[in-house]
C-alpha cells in the first residue's frame, strides 16, 4: 500500500476548524454573544465535514485516488466529534442544562428536535467505525451506514430552520448534498449495467 | 456636534450600556448581509448625505423632504432604551433623536390618519444583501404603527447614538426606534414615511405571518413558535455565562399598556 503514508492527514485538516473556533473563543474575537456565535460555528462546520465525508468516496473515484476513501472515516468521525461538541456547547453554555429548559427546547421547539435526531442516528455509525466493526458486520453495515443520509438531510433541515431567512447557505448545502445524492444512485445503476 | 449636544449625560436607566463597539458590530441589517458582522463590514457603500425623505399619504404637508429640512426646528434628546431582539437577545443602547410626534406634528396628519408606513431604501448598487437572491425578503423593507402608537412619547425617530451620528450599520442617517417592541419594528435607513387609513404591510408579517405580528410588542408569554420569548441574552455576555435575563411585557415600559387596552395580545401578537 504505497499511499497509506498520508492517509492520516485527515485528522490534522479536520481539526484545522475546531483549533480555529477554539482560538476565537479564547481571544475573545466572537463579539458581545460568544457562546452564541461558537456554538453556531461548531455546528456550521459539523455539517461541512458530513458533505466532506460523503465526498470522499465521489472524490476517489473520480480523481482515480484510491487512498482517499480512508479519508471518509476520518472526516465523518470529525463530523461526529462537531456534532457532539454542538449539542454539548449548546446544552452547556446556553442552557447551563437547566432541566426545566432543555426539556422545553427538547420537546417543543421542531428544529431542535430534528437536530438532535440528526445527531443522534450518527452515534451507531461512530460505533460501527471500526475496521472490526465492518468486518463482523458485512453486508449489513454498508446498508447501517445509509444512516448518514438521514442525518445529512435531517441537518440541512435544522440549518435552514434555525434562521430567520436567508437562505444562501441552506441553497449550497442541499445543492452539495443532491449532487452527492445522485452521483451515488447513478453510479449504483452504471455500475448494475455493468455486471452481466 | 448638534447630535453630541443632545447627550446631557443624566442616566435615564440604571442598567448598564452595551459597549460601542458591539452596539455598532452585532446588526440585523439584511440590507448588508444576513450575518451579524455583515452590516458593520459592509454599510460604508451606503452614501446618506444628502438624504432625502418622502412623507406621503393622509397629511397636510407632504412631499421631498432633504433630511435637514424634515428634522428643522426639532428638538434633539437622548435616550437611553433597552432593545430586545426577536431573536432573544437584547441590548442598552444611549440613542439620539427626535420624538416621532414632533416631527408627525409638524406635518400635519389629517383625520384620515390611521396609521404610519416607514419603508427603507432599497438599493441593490449600495446594498449587498438588496443584490443577494437568497434573502427571501420582498425588498423594500417595511414597516409600520399605529398612529397612536407612532404619537406616543417614547417613540423615536433616531439620527445618533453615544452622541455620535448614526453609523451606517445601525440605519443611518435616520432611523426609528421603538423600545417595546421587537427590533424588526425599528426600521432603518428611511426614505418614506405614509400616512394611511388603512393598516401597512409589514416586511416579517408578509415573509412569515405565523412568526411575526404586525404589532411585535415584546412579550414573554407569547413564544416565537421556534424559540421561546421568557428570557433573553442581555449583550454583552461572555461565553461562559449567557447573560440571561427575564423578558418583561412591552420590555419594560408598562406605560405603553393603555394602548393595547382590551386587546387579545395572544391574538394580536
Amino acid at each position: 500500500m504505497k499511499t497509506r503514508y498520508w492517509t492520516w492527514l485527515a485528522w490534522p485538516l479536520g481539526a484545522l476548524p475546531l483549533g480555529w473556533i477554539v482560538w476565537q473563543a479564547a481571544s475573545g474575537a466572537m463579539g458581545p454573544d460568544p457562546a452564541e456565535t461558537f456554538v453556531k460555528a461548531i455546528g456550521w462546520w459539523a455539517l461541512v465535514l458530513i458533505l466532506t465525508c460523503l465526498s470522499m468516496r465521489p472524490a476517489s473515484q473520480l480523481l482515480k485516488v484510491p487512498g482517499l476513501v480512508i479519508w471518509r472515516r476520518t472526516f465523518g468521525l470529525w463530523g461526529f466529534i462537531y456534532a457532539c461538541l454542538h449539542f454539548l456547547a449548546w446544552a452547556t453554555l446556553l442552557l447551563g442544562w437547566d432541566p426545566s429548559v432543555l426539556g422545553q427546547e427538547l420537546t417543543k421547539r421542531p428544529y431542535i428536535v430534528v437536530g438532535t435526531l440528526a445527531w443522534l442516528a450518527m452515534w451507531p455509525l461512530a460505533a460501527t467505525s471500526t475496521r472490526k466493526a465492518r468486518r463482523r458486520l458485512g453486508r449489513k453495515w454498508t446498508k447501517l451506514h445509509k444512516l448518514i443520509f438521514v442525518t445529512l438531510v435531517l441537518a440541512i433541515i435544522h440549518q435552514y430552520w434555525v434562521q430567520k431567512s436567508g437562505y444562501g447557505e441552506t441553497v449550497v448545502f442541499a445543492s452539495v448534498a443532491a449532487v452527492l445524492l445522485l452521483y451515488r444512485l447513478l453510479k449504483d445503476r452504471i455500475l448494475v449495467k455493468k455486471q452481466p | 456636534d448638534q447630535v453630541a449636544k443632545a447627550m446631557d449625560g443624566k442616566p435615564d436607566s440604571d442598567e448598564a450600556l452595551t459597549p460601542y463597539q458591539d452596539v455598532t458590530h452585532y446588526n440585523n441589517f439584511y440590507e448588508f448581509g444576513t450575518g451579524k458582522t455583515d452590516p458593520a463590514a459592509n454599510a460604508h457603500t451606503l452614501k446618506t448625505d444628502p438624504w432625502s425623505v418622502t412623507v406621503a399619504g393622509e397629511v397636510e404637508k407632504p412631499g421631498e423632504y432633504a433630511l435637514e429640512d424634515l428634522l428643522k426646528g426639532l428638538q434633539l434628546e437622548e435616550r437611553i432604551y433597552r432593545l430586545r431582539c426577536v431573536e432573544a437577545w437584547s441590548m442598552v443602547i444611549p440613542w439620539v433623536g427626535v420624538p416621532l410626534a414632533s416631527l408627525l406634528k409638524k406635518l400635519q396628519p389629517t383625520s384620515k390618519a390611521k396609521y404610519v408606513a416607514f419603508t427603507s431604501l432599497a438599493d441593490a448598487d449600495q446594498m449587498p444583501g438588496v443584490r443577494s437572491p437568497f434573502t427571501g425578503i420582498d425588498w423594500p423593507y417595511r414597516e409600520g404603527l399605529r398612529l397612536d402608537e407612532a404619537m406616543h412619547p417614547l417613540t423615536l425617530m433616531a439620527v445618533g447614538l453615544y452622541g455620535r451620528t448614526l453609523p451606517n450599520q445601525n440605519g443611518a442617517p435616520f432611523r426609528l426606534v421603538v423600545p417595546w417592541k421587537y427590533g424588526f419594528k425599528s426600521i432603518k435607513s428611511i426614505v418614506r414615511i405614509e400616512l394611511t387609513d388603512t393598516r401597512p404591510q409589514t416586511t416579517w408579517n408578509m415573509l412569515a405571518p405565523n412568526e411575526y405580528g404586525f404589532y411585535a410588542n415584546v412579550n414573554p408569554h407569547v413564544d416565537h413558535p421556534r424559540w421561546s420569548q421568557s428570557r433573553e441574552r442581555r449583550l454583552p455576555n461572555s461565553f461562559f455565562d449567557p447573560n440571561w435575563v427575564p423578558t418583561r411585557m412591552f420590555n419594560g415600559y408598562d406605560q405603553v399598556a393603555s394602548l393595547y387596552k382590551g386587546m387579545d395580545l395572544k391574538k394580536y401578537y
